[in-house]
């Protein structure tokens, strides 16, 4: 289908954006890589909206490190994180998250910022913040920079804390530790589809945070499995936990059951198997 | 609708290599203003979400998704399509793989195939067949049943790179 009757303006600057999202009524739509963005404009799940295109700011892009924080601007594309250094070395889960996302030529469009703003409960990079306690940073007009713990950040589907006047301008990483391990696996029935369930861990080599995505209404965080390994229990011990911690629904994709059982494999797995990604 | 929106855009871009400038809907898709503005009807709107890659095209140097991309947000840009890459004759070996070894049929999904299989064949290294698979992971085809696009692609980069070239597969008796 074609979109409807789309409102337009071209962000010239940061201070640009914030003025139009502040005199704005709530409902424009920030658009970066817009590869979640255009589809659902096509679609029409989304009627005749002002959209505030902010590919112009460069202010926004470009991925670094200071003292032990990685910061990534939002308009940061999924091939630039698969592509920097910088990532690969202090945020390795983002490098092996990257490639998970979709399709070459979606990568190239696709933004850090856009996937986390649009807040998709299957998306990888949501999950991922999550696990690494990052910190979204938002900017307004009125109130200027506003920071976020990214576990409080996701609200629900396709819902988070960003206020209608702010614009999400970078994710603040820290950086792996020592000692640290980040991996992150997922179950796709064809290379590039959403998960049907999947597993962002970061933390303690023993004892890391759990975040699941696809399993629930936002990145899920495992406490019960966590405070099992952090007691020092077995990974099978905290595979069943999981049953405290996973609600999902039954969809086309599969039922609660067999989403639930996959998350104990990933678990099992990632915890089992995965040691590359342990900081040097 | 507020002041400062406005539903259609002034964008000067290269097409091709051509300077293009023109009025836009600001909802006019990329595959659109392709096809239905500058009559450049190689390349294919498909499911227009982004799902089966027919649209694919290259913007300032990789492939995007022609349909998840608006021609308003291209001002600027430098836009290549199968008809242009044709001209210059950069994919020409591609081409010729993809009709030597049958590597379409209908025909619906090899503009963007080729697009997407191009930025394999500047790699140093003639990339695995597995490789191939998940580059085109994007690239829905429903003729051939892959083997074949596979086949034209490891073909031309292992001749672009001077490896061994597989033979062609003999037609079964």
């Amino acid at each position: 289908m074609k979109p409807s009757p789309i409102g337009y303006v071209r962000a010239t600057s940061l201070a640009h954006a914030l003025d139009l999202l502040a005199e704005g009524d709530g409902e424009e739509k920030v658009l970066a890589g817009g590869q979640s963005l255009v589809a659902s404009l096509n679609l029409r799940l989304i009627e005749s909206p002002n959209l505030i295109d902010i590919n112009g700011l460069d202010e926004l892009r470009g991925i670094g490190v200071e003292g032990d924080v990685v910061r990534i601007g939002a308009l940061t594309r999924h091939c630039e994180l698969m592509a920097s250094d910088v990532v690969a070395r202090h945020v390795p889960i983002l490098r092996e998250a990257a490639p998970l996302i979709a399709h070459a030529a979606i990568r190239t469009r696709g933004t850090i910022g856009g996937s986390i703003a649009n807040a998709d409960p299957a998306a990888e990079l949501p999950a991922c913040v999550v696990a690494l306690d990052a910190t979204i940073v938002l900017a307004s007009k009125a109130g200027g920079e506003r920071r976020v713990k990214a576990a409080e950040f996701f609200l629900g589907l396709f819902e988070t804390d960003r206020r209608d006047d702010e614009l999400l301008i970078a994710i603040e990483v820290p950086t792996i530790k020592p000692g640290e391990r980040q991996s992150i696996r997922e179950l796709v029935r064809r290379s590039g589809d959403y998960a049907l369930a999947g597993l962002a861990l970061a933390g303690p080599a023993d004892a890391p945070r759990l975040v699941f995505f696809g399993v629930g209404d936002a990145p899920v965080v495992a406490g019960n499995a966590m405070a099992v390994l952090a007691g020092g229990g077995s990974i099978d011990e905290a595979a069943l936990a999981l049953e405290g911690d996973l609600d999902p629904a039954d969809d086309i994709n599969g039922s609660a059951g067999y989403k639930k059982h996959i998350s104990r494999v990933l678990l099992k797995r990632a915890l089992s198997v995965d040691r590359q990604f342990e900081a040097a | 609708m507020t002041a400062p929106f406005s539903q259609s855009v002034e964008i000067s871009l290269k097409v091709n290599g051509e300077r293009v400038r023109r009025m836009v809907d600001a909802r006019r898709h990329l595959i659109d203003f392709l096809r239905l503005d500058l009559g450049l009807t190689g390349s294919h709107a498909g499911c227009e979400q982004g799902v089966c890659g027919a649209c694919t095209v290259r913007v300032d140097g990789t492939i995007v998704r022609g349909c998840l991309t608006l021609a308003a947000q291209l001002d600027g840009a430098d836009v290549w399509t199968v008809e242009g890459v044709t001209e210059t004759g950069e994919i020409a070996d591609l081409q010729d793989e993809f009709v030597a070894r049958n590597a379409l049929q209908c025909g619906y999904c090899t503009p963007g195939m080729l697009l997407t299989a191009a930025e394999l064949l500047n790699a140093d290294a003639a990339p695995a067949r597995a490789h191939i698979r998940e580059h085109i992971s994007g690239n829905y085809c429903r003729c051939t049943g892959y083997e074949a696009i596979v086949d034209a692609i490891e073909a031309t980069t292992a001749r672009r790179c001077g490896m061994p070239v597989p033979a062609l597969k003999e037609a079964a008796e």
